[in-house]
């Protein structure tokens, strides 16, 4: 396969997993207008989840539904630190974020577990289609087929009466509330969904690479934040569907980005410290503009 | 209590800032019965209470211990508000509460259609719904039956209250709380609203509370008038004895029942 091909395959590879923290990250943040940090650390304990437990024998799929389920109750947690202990959205993720470190420092009994004498989803897969463990056409059937299964669940959850009262909470809380909504039980739901995607992106990811490690997860609620900010300027979604495709697509161009960069000779340690700075670039630009056109510019958020 | 009663307030107190130099008695041992299908307009200068009482029937924060709200037959006093929205629709007086910018009509339409009922995993909005929506819209003559996939935040103020007045009655309520709800549009716009209320209203038969500044309005609609001071209910005029009164015998009724000096800078005298 010639340069161009794998980079292009293997972005796209990543786009979809990453994604899944994209869509996560884009249900907090956007749907919800709840910006949550939970995300490093429940990325990292889907990881670990998945990863000890197929050690243990469990069946890799098995495991991978155990990390989603372990992600969802890390952010039922979060959200019931907000809503329940009004604790405000930052500090309650960030807590949420700190005591997972210990936990999943004790899930996988130390600071990484490897996966690469065990078999995983990847090499079931590789097995039902003859194909060697490993390859990326492997990677990429896996990954396609969990981020379409996710798109289209999402795609029609966000329109039932459900979904509706969530984004509605997002948009107008007082509104919901006079309407019979449950407010505190939509942020819950959010927090909730959002880190199980999480895990699983985490519980793939670890999958792939052949090991879980405790600092994975570090600077994955940025990218999240960076895939969900270019995927709006470059698709410009309106409607649940393309805020979805949105979300995807950010994800594969950042990959896709990050690929090339590492390619070219960029130092991997260098990647976060990019990926900040382009996340810092993104959300002055409309601060800048506003500034420029002598526009009226509501105090900084503390909170 | 009886049967007739739509609304019942007992012993109603409420004190904010407790124990503080700020300490206000908002509400002061309000008693009021609603018979079912009045129409009540509350009015009162800033402080007098009308708010915090529309807050308290709407559940936002509960009275102190010892009162009782009643609605349609049901001690609502310990719900909550989202669990009280089931019997109470409300329209605040800025249309950005009642109203979700970034939804369209028929999303916010299909969240109003949901009041009191449990939300499940069914499609939201359908075309049965849509047509529904559509014919709640149309007699607002606003063109708004043709525009549901429009978002509310593109609507002007206007045809965003007249929504969310649409919303607050679609799944009709047994109580209907108006809480200075044309009091930030323009004139002609307020007057619109204030015609589309009425109509809903008599037509769906809603008991409702409308709380206004504009003593005009509250002598024109309406079936029954309350006038509050200082956290109490100290005007309450049936509809005989409000037929044929004018502002300036409103004011002599608000000095003698008050024993104040009518502060003519805190009331609108006309719209």
């Amino acid at each position: 396969m010639d340069v161009a091909g794998s980079i292009l395959s293997f972005s796209f590879y990543e786009g979809l997993v990453f994604g899944l923290v994209a869509i996560g990250v884009y249900l907090t943040l956007r749907v919800l207008a709840f910006p949550d940090l939970t995300v490093d650390g429940s990325y990292t304990l889907g990881g670990a989840v998945a990863a000890v437990l197929i050690v243990a024998g469990v069946n890799p799929f098995l495991a991978t539904l155990a990390a989603i389920g372990a992600g969802f109750c890390a952010g039922l947690l979060t959200g019931i630190l907000n809503t329940k202990l009004r604790i405000p959205a930052l500090l309650a993720g960030i807590l949420m974020m700190v005591g997972l470190y210990s936990i999943n420092l004790r899930i996988m009994s130390g600071a990484n577990v490897s996966l690469l004498r065990e078999v995983t989803s990847f090499d079931i897969i590789a097995n039902l289609f003859g194909m060697r463990g490993g390859s990326i056409a492997v990677s990429i059937i896996l990954a396609l087929a969990i981020a379409a299964v996710v798109f289209f669940a999402l795609n029609w959850f966000l329109r039932t009466e459900i979904g509706l009262s969530l984004r509605a909470t997002g948009d107008n809380e007082q509104m919901v509330r006079s309407l019979g909504g449950d407010t505190d039980k939509n942020v819950m739901l959010g927090c909730a969904v959002s880190n199980g995607l999480v895990a699983l992106a985490g519980a793939i990811v670890s999958q792939g690479q052949g090991f879980a490690d405790v600092g994975m997860g570090i600077g994955m609620i940025v990218m999240g934040l960076a895939s969900v900010i270019i995927g709006e300027a470059l698709f410009r979604p309106k409607g649940v569907t393309w805020l979805l495709v949105a979300a995807v697509g950010g994800a594969f161009v950042y990959r896709l980005f990050i690929t090339i960069a590492l390619r070219m000779g960029m130092a991997p340690g260098d990647l976060k410290l990019i990926t900040a700075v382009l996340v810092v670039i993104a959300l002055a630009i409309p601060y800048i503009r506003k500034k420029a056109r002598r526009e009226w510019i509501p105090p900084a958020v503390r909170w | 209590m009886s049967a007739e009663n739509l609304l019942q307030l007992k012993k109603i107190n409420k004190v904010f800032s407790r124990g503080t130099v700020d300490e206000v008695k908002a509400l002061n041992n309000i008693n009021l019965e609603v018979k079912a299908e009045d129409y009540i307009t509350v009015i009162g200068s800033n402080g007098a209470g009308k708010t915090t009482m529309l807050n308290v029937v709407g559940g936002v924060f509960p009275p102190e211990r010892g009162g009782k709200i009643v609605v349609a037959d049901v001690n609502v006093t310990g719900l909550s508000e989202y669990k009280r929205a089931a019997y109470v629709g409300r329209v605040y007086q800025d249309p950005n509460i009642g109203t979700a910018a970034k939804m369209t009509i028929e999303e916010n339409l299909a969240m109003a259609v949901l009041r009191g009922k449990s939300r499940g995993l069914r499609a939201a909005s359908n075309k049965q719904l849509r047509e529904e929506f559509r014919e709640a819209l149309a007699p607002l003559k606003l063109g708004l039956e043709n525009r549901l996939n429009a978002l509310v935040g593109t609507l002007s103020s206007g045809q965003r209250q007249a929504v969310a007045l649409v919303m607050a009655t679609i799944s009709r309520p047994s109580l209907l709380l108006l809480d200075e709800h044309s009091a930030n549009l323009d004139p002609r716009t307020a007057q619109i609203v204030l015609e589309l209320t009425e109509m809903i209203v008599k037509r769906e038969k809603i008991t409702t509370l409308m709380v206004t500044h504009n003593m005009e309005l509250a002598l024109r609609y309406g079936n029954r008038l309350i006038m509050m001071h200082e956290g109490r209910i100290v005007v309450d005029l049936n509809h005989e004895q409000r037929t044929g009164l004018t502002i300036n015998d409103l004011i002599t009724a608000f000095e003698r029942a008050s024993g104040s000096k009518f502060n003519e800078d805190e009331l609108l005298l006309r719209g």
